[in-house]
């Protein structure tokens, strides 16, 4: 039995806004079963007792001065927008028609 | 062939310090060596002659004027991954969602180079977001390796390993996250080094798997790559994942490694990774590699570290869990890819449109496997797993470093396979790392040093030494003693056996 189904992959596609079409469904179903069948493994030897290690150097929060320093600039944050106006970023509409 | 771009970096430096070769000159020569055989290898995404050129004026300028040089590399032409920003030069990282971009800012390894007084000579071609093991997912095309055009250069900084068995650079810049260093250094005969995790700072590094995600230096020698370590790593406060404690002193290890004796030295022959899917002649040219190690004085001890047989399962869980939340910046708003944006749709439209038509095949793939091992319901199977077998390969790293100073293997299972080969088949694709990935997921330093041509298709292969955290020195003095004793055993370097390519001046 496939661990995931094209309809779940589908559900992926959207959660990650990936518009992706039929024929990429088709092949990504097939491929993302063999992989997370493959990748299931970890479950044989991650027993219980074992604690968790989300990051390979010991982290603690890291405080900096509260000084000001250069930043970019309004022309510099902007340059690489896809639309600009007024000095801003121009983005679509944010609401959709039933909101 | 022109001697200068045949030269290792420390020789360029001491005869543009001497004034015996001019900073342009030797740019130029680069510049000409590219223009000549990138058309076959496709190394370069984009090359900044214009920039490479004033930078290697400056460099002459400060010379004339009597000035110590800014660094031991200063006016030595470099390489550089297009996954750092450099200001003003285009950055992809071989993506169309980045297609155009030209930063507004320098990454801290950027930066440091320009002070160093390193020419950059342009930017180098790599697998999408640098998830590959070939160079194959990058949305330009696909380099080719210098040692056979057909084959792959590795991945995913393929781009920077054939610039360097090319003679296009001495020097170069990578990144390894789950062995994107280490792998093409391998499958091209240079030397490619992964420091301790927060050795060499990730700011304006694009982002993949944050606690993985590692800049390290390429080069054809050791002690070039110990020469460029330096100047790249250290501590910087504008990475917080950047370790603030003194750079090991690897310039030195390299050089009283090259004196040859390992007496005293204990080596770890990593048992796990043998056997089943390695190609012979890697595994023949591996062993001879041990037998070297021992013949200069090294004591060899097999090592058993059985979780090691967990980590590419764990890794291709890990990091494309952290892929899905670093690649959510790509949303068609502030900079890169716009598709759809006609007025009508809403910004999700657009938002979903634009990374359906900016992602290729290998970067969705991921972004939904971690979609998915985040998930709750599956949160715990998958991702969690995935950690708790972090810890168990943190462990027998750590028990392993307890009797050895220093672990040895293969670096990846074969040399170097053919275009087209793996692409159709993601788990076979994945197997090139399965070498590499336990250094990843503890975060210790781990390096590829070429250990000769592989007996049945001659084609290069890596011998991988692990250090343990911040002993990134450790590897280093073994690495250059063995380099040494292997060019005296075959008379001449590995490559220098990389064949002449077409369109090569005569």
């Amino acid at each position: 039995m496939p661990s995931i189904s094209r309809d779940e992959v589908a559900h992926l596609a959207r959660l990650a806004r990936l518009a992706v079409t039929d024929d990429e469904l088709d092949l990504f179903a097939g491929q993302l079963d063999v992989i997370l069948q493959s990748v299931a493994t970890v479950g044989d030897i991650a027993t219980a007792d074992i604690p968790p290690t989300s990051h390979a150097v010991p982290l603690t929060n890291v405080f900096r001065e509260d000084a000001v320093r250069p930043s970019l600039g309004q022309q510099q944050a902007l340059a690489g927008a896809p639309a600009a106006e007024d000095g801003r970023f121009r983005v679509p509409r944010i609401l959709g028609e039933e909101a | 062939m022109s001697d200068l771009i045949r030269s290792t970096a420390a020789e360029l430096a001491a005869k543009i310090a001497s004034r015996e070769v001019s900073a342009v000159e030797v740019a130029q020569a680069h510049l000409d060596r590219i223009a000549e055989v990138d058309g076959s290898v496709k190394a370069f995404l984009h090359v900044d002659a214009e920039g490479a050129l004033a930078a290697a004026r400056r460099v002459d300028e400060d010379v004339a004027a009597g000035n110590a040089p800014a660094s031991p590399l200063a006016g030595v032409p470099l390489a550089l991954k297009d996954v750092f920003t450099t200001e003003g030069v285009p950055t992809t990282c071989g993506s169309k969602m980045l297609e155009g971009w030209r930063p507004p800012y320098d990454a801290t390894v950027t930066r440091r180079l320009k002070e160093a007084g390193v020419v950059i000579l342009g930017k180098t071609n790599m697998d999408e977001f640098a998830m590959g093991s070939s160079t194959e997912n990058s949305a330009y095309g696909p380099t080719r390796n210098p040692w056979d055009l057909d084959r792959i250069p590795g991945g995913s900084g393929g781009g920077s390993s054939a610039s360097l068995a090319a003679f296009e650079a001495p020097l170069a810049i990578g990144t390894d996250t789950g062995g994107s260093i280490r792998q093409p250094g391998s499958v091209t005969g240079t030397v490619g080094v992964k420091p301790t995790y927060g050795g060499v700072s990730r700011y304006g590094l694009v982002a993949f798997s944050s606690s993985l995600d590692q800049a390290g230096p390429c080069a054809r020698t050791v002690l070039d790559a110990a020469l460029l370590h330096e100047i790249i790593a250290g501590h910087d406060p504008l990475d917080s994942t950047s370790v603030d404690a003194p750079v090991p002193p690897v310039v030195a290890a390299a050089r009283e490694g090259a004196n040859g004796d390992l007496t005293g030295v204990r080596v770890g022959v990593v048992t796990q990774f043998s056997g089943e899917g390695y190609q012979p002649g890697v595994l023949r040219s591996f062993e001879a590699a041990v037998a070297q190690l021992k013949q200069l004085g090294a004591e060899i001890v097999e090592v058993s570290c059985p979780s090691f047989d967990y980590a590419l399962p764990a890794y291709y869980l890990i990091a494309p869990s952290e892929a899905s939340s670093n690649l959510a910046r790509f949303d068609a708003m502030r900079y890169g890819l716009r598709v759809g944006d006609d007025g009508t749709r809403s910004a999700e439209e657009v938002m979903s449109l634009t990374r359906e038509a900016g992602f290729g095949a290998e970067v969705k793939r991921r972004i939904m496997i971690g979609t998915y091992a985040l998930s709750s319901g599956y949160y715990d199977a998958y991702y969690g797993s995935a950690q708790k077998v972090r810890t168990l390969i943190s462990r027998d790293f750590e028990s392993a470093f307890a009797t050895v100073d220093v672990l040895v293997s293969p670096t990846t299972p074969t040399t170097a396979f053919r275009i087209g080969e793996r692409t159709g088949d993601p788990m076979a694709m994945y197997k090139a790392d399965l070498c590499t990935i336990p250094a990843n997921l503890a975060g210790n330093a781990a390096m590829s040093v070429p250990s000769g041509l592989s007996d049945e298709d001659g084609l290069p292969v890596g011998l991988q030494i692990m250090a343990p955290a911040l002993q990134d020195h450790r590897m280093y003095r073994v690495a250059a003693a063995y380099e040494a004793a292997r060019d005296a055993a075959l008379g001449h370097t590995v490559i220098s056996q990389v064949p002449q390519l077409e369109g090569a001046a005569r």
